[in-house]
C-alpha cells in the first residue's frame, strides 16, 4: 500500500537520477522514525553499558561470581610489569596484552587503570550512579520503541512483505552471499535474504535477549520472573550472555555501516530519512527476481 | 546507469577509518551536563521514577528467589566499609558488641532500645538468597535474622513514617564538614517484606566484621548498596530532607537511584 513505484518525473527535483531509475517509497514513517530512535537509543546504552561494565569488568558463569572458586570466562584489567603497567584482557583464561585500549590507556603520562577506555564510556569518567542512570533511561526508549515497531509494522504489513523469509529466500541465499562478498548490490523493493535475516536476527532475537539478560539482572524482576534465571543459566550467565549481545550488535552495526556504503550511502540514507528509495531498472531480458509487494 | 564503483580494498579501508572516527570522537561533550543535579541528568534519573513504579507493581509482595545449601560455594564477599575504624565501633567490638543497642525511634508509638540478644530472642528467619552488588558481581549466602516487621511491630509505627532510615556505625566518606556515617532507607513496603530481615547470622555462623558485626539489614528485592550494614539505629520518617543530601542514602546522595531494584 505504501509501496508505490512512481517513475523519476512525478517525484520532483532529484535532477541528479538518470533517466530510467525508479524512485519508490520503500520505508515507512514508522520504520524511519523507530530506525532513528534504535540508533540513539542503542548507542547512549553501548557507552553507558561499558561504563557498568567497569564497575567489574569480569564475566563468569553460573549463579554467582566465583571469588573462592574460578567461573570466570572474560576479564579486562591491568597488571604491573618490568615494562610499567600493562592492561591484558583474559578469554577462557587466554591472555592478550591491550595495553593502550583495554585495562590500561588515557592521554601519554596519563594513563589510568580502566576496562573500557574513557573515549568509549559515558560519562567518560568513572561514575557508575550516571551510567545506571543513562542506560535505563534509553532502555525504556528502546524497548517502548521495541512495542511500537512491532505493532506499526503488523499493521502496515513491513512484517509479512519485508521480513518474513520465503521460501524463494533460501533459494536465493548462496548466490545472495557470493553477491555480498563480491560487494555487488541490488537495488529493490524488496530486502534481500542476508538483509532479512540480519534485520529479523536483531529484531526478534538480539534485542528481545537483550532486554531479556537485562530483565534476569534485576533483583526486584527475580522475584517477579524467578524462571528467567534459571532458564538463562544463572545470573551470572545472564550477565555474560548480555554481553555477548552486545558484541554482536556492534558487529552488525559495522556490517550495517559497511553495507550502507558499499550500496550507496546517499540512496540508503535518503530512504530511511525520506523514505524514498532508487531502485535498479530491470536489466533487459533478465530474469531478476522482483517480486511485486 | 552511472554506477557506484568502488574498489573492495578501497572500500574497506574508508569505511573502517569512518567507523573508528566515529568512536573516537567519544563522548566528553555529555560530561558536562551529567552530573547530579544537571539538567540533562535530572530528566533522565525521570526514567527511575519510572522503573521504581513498574517493579512496584509487577513485584508485589512476591519473594526473590531462594537457593539451597550446594548453592553456597564460597564466604560471602564484603564490599564497602570492612573493617570499621571508628572508635566507637571499636569500642563495641572489643567487649563483642556487649554494649551495643539498637535504637528504633522517629515516628513511632513507643521508642525502642533493643540489645544482641533481645533481638535474638525475638523469632528468626533464615534465608539463602543472593547478593548483587551494583557493580555486576553476586554471591550466594545464608543469612539469619529478626524480621524488621517484628521489630516495626514492636515500636508501633506511626501512621504518617513512610520511610524506615537506618543509620550505621562505620565511616564511608570524611568530608570538609566531618566523618559521613553510612545511611540509607527504604520504604515500608519493603521494610515490611518477609525477606527483609536484621541479619546477625551468616552461613550459620555470627555475622562476620567484614559483613556487618553485630546487625545489617537484608532486603532481598534490592542492590547491595540497599542494604546497610553495621547498623545502630532505626528512624521512622517521613521525608528524606533533613538527613544527609536529602536522597534517602548515602549512595543516592552521590547519584545512585533511590530504588535499587534494578
Amino acid at each position: 500500500m505504501e509501496s508505490v513505484a512512481r517513475s523519476q518525473s512525478t517525484v520532483g527535483p532529484d535532477t541528479a537520477l538518470p533517466k530510467d531509475a525508479t524512485l519508490i517509497y520503500r520505508q515507512s514513517r514508522w520504520t524511519r522514525l523507530t530506525h532513528w530512535l534504535w540508533a540513539i537509543s542503542l548507542f547512549f546504552m553501548l557507552l553507558s553499558g561499558l561504563q557498568i561494565f567497569n564497575a567489574r569488568p569480569q564475566l563468569y558463569i553460573g549463579k554467582e561470581s566465583g571469588f573462592a572458586y574460578n567461573n570466570t570466562v572474560f576479564a579486562i584489567g591491568a597488571e604491573n610489569t618490568a615494562n610499567g603497567p600493562r592492561g591484558y584482557t583474559e578469554i577462557f583464561g587466554k591472555r592478550f596484552d591491550t595495553t593502550g585500549v583495554l585495562g590500561w590507556s588515557g592521554p601519554a603520562g596519563r594513563e589510568t587503570s580502566r576496562a573500557f577506555p574513557s573515549w568509549a564510556t559515558i560519562p567518560s569518567y568513572y561514575d557508575l550512579g550516571t551510567a545506571r542512570v543513562v542506560h535505563f533511561f534509553f532502555a525504556w526508549i528502546l524497548t517502548t520503541t521495541l512495542v511500537v515497531w512491532l505493532v506499526a509494522s503488523l499493521i502496515n504489513g513491513h512484517l509479512r512483505r519485508d521480513l518474513v523469509p520465503r521460501i524463494d529466500d533460501l533459494r536465493r541465499l548462496p548466490r545472495d552471499i557470493v553477491d555480498h562478498a563480491r560487494l555487488k548490490f541490488h537495488h529493490a523493493r524488496e530486502y534481500n535474504t542476508l538483509q532479512k535475516m540480519a534485520y529479523g536476527g536483531v529484531m526478534f532475537v538480539l534485542l528481545p535477549l537483550m532486554i531479556i539478560t537485562g530483565l534476569a539482572m534485576s533483583p526486584s524482576m527475580n522475584a517477579v520472573l524467578p524462571f528467567l534465571n534459571d532458564l538463562l543459566g544463572g545470573r551470572q550467565t545472564a550477565r555474560t550472555i548480555h554481553f555477548i549481545v552486545m558484541l554482536l550488535l556492534v558487529a552488525f552495526f559495522i556490517i550495517h555501516m559497511l553495507m550502507i556504503f558499499a550500496a550507496g550511502p546517499i540512496n540508503e540514507l535518503r530512504s530511511i530519512i525520506t523514505g524514498w528509495y532508487r531502485t535498479d531498472p530491470p536489466a533487459p531480458g533478465s530474469k531478476t527476481p522482483e517480486r511485486s509487494a | 546507469m552511472a554506477k557506484f564503483v568502488i574498489s573492495r580494498r578501497k572500500f574497506l579501508t574508508s569505511a573502517s577509518l569512518g567507523v573508528s572516527g566515529i568512536m573516537l570522537s567519544g563522548c566528553d561533550v555529555f560530561d558536562s551536563q551529567l552530573g547530579v543535579g544537571d539538567g540533562l541528568r535530572s530528566f533522565l534519573e525521570g526514567a527511575n521514577g519510572l522503573t521504581w513504579r513498574a517493579q512496584r507493581l509487577l513485584a508485589g509482595d512476591s519473594l526473590a528467589p531462594e537457593f539451597t545449601e550446594a548453592d553456597i560455594r564460597q564466604p560471602q564477599r564484603p564490599n564497602g566499609v570492612t573493617a570499621p575504624d571508628d572508635d566507637v565501633y571499636k569500642g563495641l567490638l572489643a567487649n563483642n558488641f556487649a554494649d551495643w543497642r539498637l535504637e528504633v525511634s522517629g515516628l513511632v508509638e513507643k521508642p525502642l532500645t533493643l540489645t544482641r540478644e533481645q533481638l535474638m530472642n525475638m523469632p528468626s528467619r533464615t534465608q539463602i538468597t543472593r547478593h548483587d552488588c551494583v557493580e555486576g558481581w553476586s554471591c550466594i549466602a545464608k543469612w539469619t535474622g529478626t524480621p524488621l516487621s517484628l521489630v516495626l511491630d514492636q515500636a508501633v509505627v506511626k501512621p504518617q513514617a513512610r520511610y524506615v532510615m537506618f543509620h550505621c556505625l562505620d565511616t564511608i566518606d570524611r568530608s570538609l564538614s566531618g566523618d559521613i556515617k553510612y545511611y540509607g532507607s527504604i520504604d515500608l513496603i519493603d521494610a515490611r517484606h518477609p525477606q527483609t530481615i536484621l541479619a546477625y547470622g551468616l552461613n550459620g555462623k555470627p555475622l562476620p566484621v567484614e559483613n556487618g558485626a553485630p546487625l545489617r539489614v537484608r532486603v532481598e528485592r534490592q542492590i547491595g548498596y540497599k542494604m546497610p550494614k553495621y547498623l545502630r539505629k532505626i528512624e521512622l520518617v517521613d521525608g528524606f530532607a533533613n538527613i544527609g543530601g536529602g536522597k534517602g542514602g548515602y549512595w543516592e546522595d552521590n547519584g545512585y537511584d533511590w530504588y535499587g531494584g534494578i
